[in-house]
């Protein structure tokens, strides 16, 4: 269902009447316009608006942990198209119990290395994702930092024992 | 190095492709495929990265970066510093961009504010110190680039420069490269007396030092020959890649974020963006000389029409007031106490906001819950987004031409790692 403060951003419009079932929500606040969209959806979504609306570059991917609500996790996709200079915002919520959502790689292969950093900082999975593995914290690391339960310090060192 | 009879034919899948320098030999007598380990001490590396390469001969097969070596943390730490002491660690992303990122988180929490107006005169010098960091940062790049590739008189003539721009900084901030000089709600400090005669001797020198540059290496036979073709990645595989910044420019395309959505009154300065459509690190390296003209072009009109007036935001719930008045008035007092103790608080929502950085889009995603500490930032850097690349510019190609290739990237690995 297309919020009526959205409906004069055309690239939404064009979404709602391509995939009516597609967006959950939505709002433009200080002027980024911002969809919330079915996790089932996100990879048709996206290669509509790549591909038909040309959104060519990925700016990033990023999530956010929203500890304690349900669903916990929100994946924030941030688009531009050069052509429009436009911006476009989209966002999936993720819960704690499945944690996992398609991957986007197949259409932009810049979310690749996003992705990846989504999965080592928030530990959620993305399907059919090529090479899923940490980025920048070492493979031995257990947790994800940027998980609100995470402190700040990690799990192995307080300030106690230094 | 040691003989193995095992062919591995891609080492994508492996987790954390095992360090040993191997020599595989398919069939004896024949193609003989290495696989070596670049960096992460490499010196054309540019910091901590590393590279697996898989070699045939002196061709690249395959690269893998590994990176991570320099994470800090930094978008974690933010979650628990108040939102002006964040601004102490947006410095630290890219020691060569830290005006840049300055400016990006404070351009973002203030649109996060809404009701805050930054006076001209702390754009326009918000403006002028984010373009002396371009100079800055392309001098390094292109010093060391050049001494990568073998011309070493190249960096110091650069360094010359740079020790000039960072002069001009500690002038301005007390800091040669820290700076956290543009804070949210305006400027750190008021700009010193006499900065005008400062900067505008070196900003009048500048444009003779970029033609010097272009002597020591635009004709250079040596220079071309390892820079002309090499590193021709087509656009599209480039843009769906995430690169931004000078690479896409050289490639033809007429994207500067200062200009297709303007920030801090960019709109009102007056400058190009250089172009070229070779695709290659000759075209790169055009392009960023060209935009080192430019940037002297917007410091010189900054210079010369400075707006007078407040360098600060008339917001004193977010703004630190006067010693005088805070030592007179009682309401500056409490603002004062305030804002030390507890922070001020940010309205509740998310933005946004991107600039263009030495390297590109730099984005920062701030979210606030409308309390006194963000939420969360996410930092998009440019150089995480372009080294993404990095296997598309190297594959296929020689590994001599690699270090040309990395060089052209110019990205830093702590604003890759953050």
């Amino acid at each position: 269902m297309l919020p009526d403060v959205l409906k004069e951003t055309a690239a939404a419009v064009d979404i709602d009447s391509r995939f009516p079932e597609a967006i959950t929500g939505g709002h433009t606040e200080r002027g980024e316009p911002t969809l919330f969209i079915a996790p089932a959806f996100i990879v048709e979504v996206c290669r509509f608006l790549k591909t038909e609306q040309r959104f060519v570059r990925l700016s990033s991917v990023t999530a956010v942990d929203w500890l304690p609500s349900e669903p916990r996790f929100e994946v924030a996709y941030n688009l531009h198209s050069l052509d429009r200079n436009e911006r476009l915002r989209l966002k999936c919520w993720v819960s704690e119990a499945e944690c996992e959502i398609d991957s986007v790689t197949g259409v932009w292969r810049a979310a690749n290395w996003y992705e990846r950093e989504v999965f080592d900082m928030f530990g959620i999975r993305f399907r059919n994702h090529p090479d899923l593995r940490r980025i920048l914290m070492p493979t031995d690391w257990e947790g994800h930092p940027l998980r609100k339960d995470y402190p700040v310090h990690g799990y192995k060192y307080t300030y106690q024992n230094e | 190095m040691r003989e193995l009879t095992t062919h591995t034919d891609s080492i994508a899948a492996t987790d954390a492709v095992d360090l040993e320098h191997r020599l595989v030999e398919t069939v004896p007598g024949t193609t003989r495929r290495m696989t070596l380990n670049m960096g992460p001490q490499h010196p054309s590396t540019h910091g901590v990265l590393r590279i697996v390469l898989e070699l045939d001969g002196e061709t690249i097969l395959s690269a893998f970066p590994d990176i991570g070596f320099l994470h800090t943390g930094i978008e974690k730490e933010c979650e628990v510093k108040t939102w002006q002491q964040a601004v102490t660690l947006t410095d630290r992303v890219d020691y060569l961009a830290n005006l840049s990122n300055n400016l990006v988180y404070a351009l973002a929490v203030e649109k996060l504010i809404g009701d805050i107006e930054i006076p001209p005169k702390a754009q326009w010098t918000r403006v002028m110190m984010a373009e002396l960091q371009r100079l800055n940062s392309h001098l390094v790049w292109l010093g060391t680039h050049a001494l990568d590739i073998g011309a070493m008189s190249v960096f110091f003539y650069c360094f010359r420069e740079r020790e000039d721009i960072l002069r001009i900084f500690e002038m301005f901030s007390g800091q040669r490269m820290m700076t956290s000089y543009i804070r949210i709600g305006g400027l750190a400090l008021e700009p010193p007396r006499g900065w005008q005669q400062v900067v505008g001797k070196f900003i009048n020198a500048f444009p003779s030092k970029v033609d010097e540059y272009e002597e020591l290496l635009d004709s250079n036979p040596i220079w071309m020959r390892r820079t002309q073709g090499v590193g021709i990645t087509p656009l599209e595989d480039l843009l769906d890649l995430g690169v931004t910044g000078p690479m896409i420019r050289a490639a033809g395309v007429k994207w500067d974020i200062r200009k297709d959505e303007p920030y801090s009154s960019y709109d009102q300065f007056d400058f190009d963006i250089p172009t070229r459509t070779e695709n290659d690190v000759y075209a790169r390296y055009r392009v960023r000389l060209g935009e080192m003209r430019q940037s002297a072009r917007i410091i010189k009109q900054a210079l010369e029409g400075m707006p007078e007036g407040a360098w600060q935001a008339d917001a004193p719930k977010i703004v630190l007031p006067e010693r005088e008045k805070m030592k007179t008035q009682m309401e500056a007092l409490i603002y004062h106490f305030k804002i030390v103790t507890e922070g001020f608080r940010v309205t509740a929502g998310e933005v946004y906001q991107a600039v263009e950085s030495p390297r590109g889009e730099i984005a920062y995603y701030v979210v606030s819950n409308g309390t006194s500490r963000p939420y969360r930032v996410f930092m998009r850097t440019p150089s995480f987004g372009n080294l993404q690349a990095l296997p598309a510019l190297l594959e296929g190609r020689l590994l001599a031409d690699s270090i040309a290739s990395l060089g052209s990237m110019d990205f830093v690995l702590g604003d890759t790692d953050r």
